[in-house]
């Protein structure tokens, strides 16, 4: 079988961006992680994005420091992911990269993380303090069990490194759209900085497909930013709109219409 | 023994390297270039030095604490006297070094994290004394505890962000320090305070601090002509150990004490014995020892001192453990303000608490040194900033 990431850029279409949705897993509880999942899916989402909770989650802003944390109080565990993993299995094939911090892995054992995560059917790894220089072994058995390892480049990366860490991935490759921590920026902020970077990830990463992410709030941010791009990838954003209406009786139908939204933008879908 | 580390890339045997976000990679780099230029440069150096003689005050002096040595009956007792240095603690020795460091490479904004706020003080004065923006980031509980040094930070110009994530101790500080430099990259410097975080700093800092070892080393071959038996210091993340071992690691007759925080004990859970019972792992850019649970989280660190409450330890410190040239002890926060009362009495110097914790083991070592043997403790830091927490704990107990 064709592994999940390849077949679905393979499979897209030029007019289509891929639309990559991050959730933290555990929030905003343990039991709502599989329907979410399952839910952005029926809505748009393309690939899945499970955030692995860490205590100390220094490249991330407010709102998944704060999702990291209630999702850890929620009492989250590496076993409880895969768990979850295995449930949304059952009924889907939709590609889920697990992202979060080395040291919960190192913490698991990097060989029996990556071979238990494959067993459970997940599809690649983005591990954002693992830059290329200290994930050698990363590297080495997340390809014996074939998972994807996804790097990270960022506008201040130069062009020689971009080239290298587009040799090193697999999947896609993982463009920070601004320096900073994750969150919710202000369109305008993004889109004037991001342009040359645009231009200099086109130029230097050749072997993968790109998403763009940090940052975007809307359909309108993501249309704009992944324009010369193969999609792009919410996070916070989507945090946020949860933190705003849980525990409400329509919180789990509001998150629906946001992630509606934001692959097909308002009007387009509520004609 | 030949010691040789970091290697190149930055590992203290397989401790260390640089687990940081890829924003972050290209500043890393341009810091080494730029590090290992100054180490060749006459003028870089000089400059350096001679701050280090006309405004920290170098060298300290190394005292003889000749009531002390009385008092255990056995080997002689010196005392290396950071605590002397301008600031009041051994951190501006590499407060001056990054910020000349980042004066070279055109940075115009620095930040820095601080746990017990001589990081932050230390800083905070480097800044004014060159004229630069400062941010020190510090847990909320810390500055509730450190208030005097908040002020003294203030006073001298710096913005003082409060934290008020996680445990609201130096460890979150550092987490908010790191976002902060994610995001302004560009112009801004962090000076980290310890020898921690990703490579090179653990290597840079304790460079900047290995002048204490060097003088100490110089002082003692003058007062006693040979080389000392036995060094304690004490670690949080560990730049004043380092800097008063690293001279001395070749010379295997120097035995090395690093004392660690154990809080109400290192078999209990409000402790920061990091590598009494802490095991590998990644926190802020370098694999070390850490306090974490099962499922790899963080735990809080505890101690009666802000300075070592901290859940990691500096990567080369780790390494020293495994290899075993330096042995290193958990003392707790009662036995460290037992310590408090006892050099404040017998030799003149209320240390800081941090520094409590070195002199503290004292009463474990002396019994076991001999009247020939030279004992030398680094009073890494004085007590002043310290008197609050002194005072409510001496509060209802016979001084």
């Amino acid at each position: 079988m064709k592994p999940r990431i390849e077949k679905l850029f393979e499979n897209r279409k030029d007019d289509q961006k891929v639309m990559s949705l991050f959730i933290t897993a555990g929030y905003p509880d343990l039991n709502s992680t599989v329907d979410l999942v399952l839910g952005f899916e029926e809505n748009g989402a393309d690939i899945i994005e499970l955030g692995m909770p860490f205590s100390d989650p220094l490249a991330d802003g407010p709102t998944i420091q704060f999702a990291s944390n209630r999702a850890i109080e929620n009492g989250i565990t590496m076993s409880a992911i895969f768990g979850m993993v295995k449930e949304i299995r059952k009924s889907s094939e939709i590609p889920i990269v697990l992202m979060g911090y080395i040291n919960p892995v190192l913490r698991y054992g990097t060989e029996q993380f990556c071979k238990d995560a494959s067993e459970s059917g997940v599809d690649g790894l983005i591990i954002p303090d693992a830059p290329i220089e200290v994930s050698a072994e990363l590297a080495i058995e997340a390809k014996k069990h074939n998972l994807n390892l996804i790097y990270l480049v960022a506008p201040n990366s130069t062009d020689e490194r971009m080239k290298q860490i587009d040799q090193l991935s697999s999947g896609f490759v993982y463009c920070v759209s601004v320096t900073g921590v994750t969150g919710a920026r202000d369109g305008d902020e993004i889109a004037r900085s991001v342009v040359r970077f645009i231009d200099r990830v086109n130029q230097n990463v050749t072997d993968n497909p790109k998403l763009v992410g940090f940052g975007i709030r809307n359909h309108k941010d993501a249309v704009t930013i992944s324009a010369k791009l193969d999609g792009f990838i919410v996070g916070s954003a989507l945090i946020d709109t949860i933190r705003n209406r849980y525990p409400d009786p329509d919180w789990f139908n509001h998150t629906m219409d946001f992630v509606k939204d934001l692959k097909f933008g308002k009007i387009e879908h509520q004609k | 023994m030949e010691y040789k580390v970091p290697s190149k890339e930055g590992y203290f045997g397989k401790y260390g390297g640089k687990y940081v976000p890829e924003i972050l990679i290209p500043a890393l780099i341009e810091l080494e270039a730029a590090y290992a230029e100054t180490q060749n440069d006459p003028l870089f150096q000089k400059e350096y030095h001679d701050l280090l003689q006309e405004y920290v005050g170098r060298p300290t002096k190394c005292t003889f604490a000749n009531r002390l040595t009385d008092y255990f009956g056995k080997a002689k007792i010196y005392l290396k006297r950071e605590d002397l240095c301008h600031t009041g603690a051994h951190k501006i020795n590499n407060a001056i070094g990054q910020l000349l460091l980042a004066r070279n490479m055109g940075k115009t904004r620095i930040i820095a994290e601080t746990g017990a706020g001589q990081h932050g003080v230390a800083t905070a004065t480097a800044c004014a004394k060159f004229g630069f923006e400062c941010v020190i980031y510090m847990g909320a509980e810390d500055m509730e505890r450190q208030k005097l040094n908040v002020d003294r930070m203030r006073l001298l110009g710096a913005e003082v962000r409060s934290v008020t994530s996680g445990s609201q101790t130096l460890k979150d500080a550092t987490n908010e320090a790191i976002r902060d430099w994610v995001t302004n990259v560009e112009n801004t410097f962090y000076i980290i305070g310890s020898v921690v975080g990703p490579h090179p700093y653990p290597m840079m800092t304790r460079n900047f601090h290995r002048v204490i070892g060097d003088e100490t080393k110089t002082q003692i071959r003058k007062l006693e002509g040979r080389d000392p038996d036995y060094l304690i210091a004490c670690v949080g993340g560990g730049s004043n150990a380092i800097g008063f071992f690293y001279p001395f690691i070749e010379n295997e007759d120097v035995k090395m004490i690093g004392i660690e925080a154990a809080g109400l004990g290192a078999d209990t859970d409000q402790t920061a014995a990091t590598l009494t019972i802490g095991t590998p792992g990644v926190l802020h850019g370098s694999l070390s020892y850490l306090l974490h649970d099962a499922e790899g989280q963080i735990q809080l660190a505890h101690s009666i001192s802000a300075g070592l409450d901290y859940p990691g330890i500096g990567p080369e410190h780790a390494y020293l453990h495994d290899i075993k040239r330096v042995h290193y002890y958990g003392i707790t926060d009662e036995e460290a303000m037992k310590a408090v009362k006892l050099v404040s009495d017998k030799e003149g110097i209320i240390p800081a608490i941090e520094t409590a914790h070195a002199f503290a083991y004292l009463e474990t070592l002396m019994p076991l040194t001999q009247k020939d043997e030279i004992v030398v403790v680094n009073c890494s830091g004085r007590g002043d900033k310290d008197m609050k927490t002194i005072s409510e704990w001496f509060s209802g107990k016979e001084l």
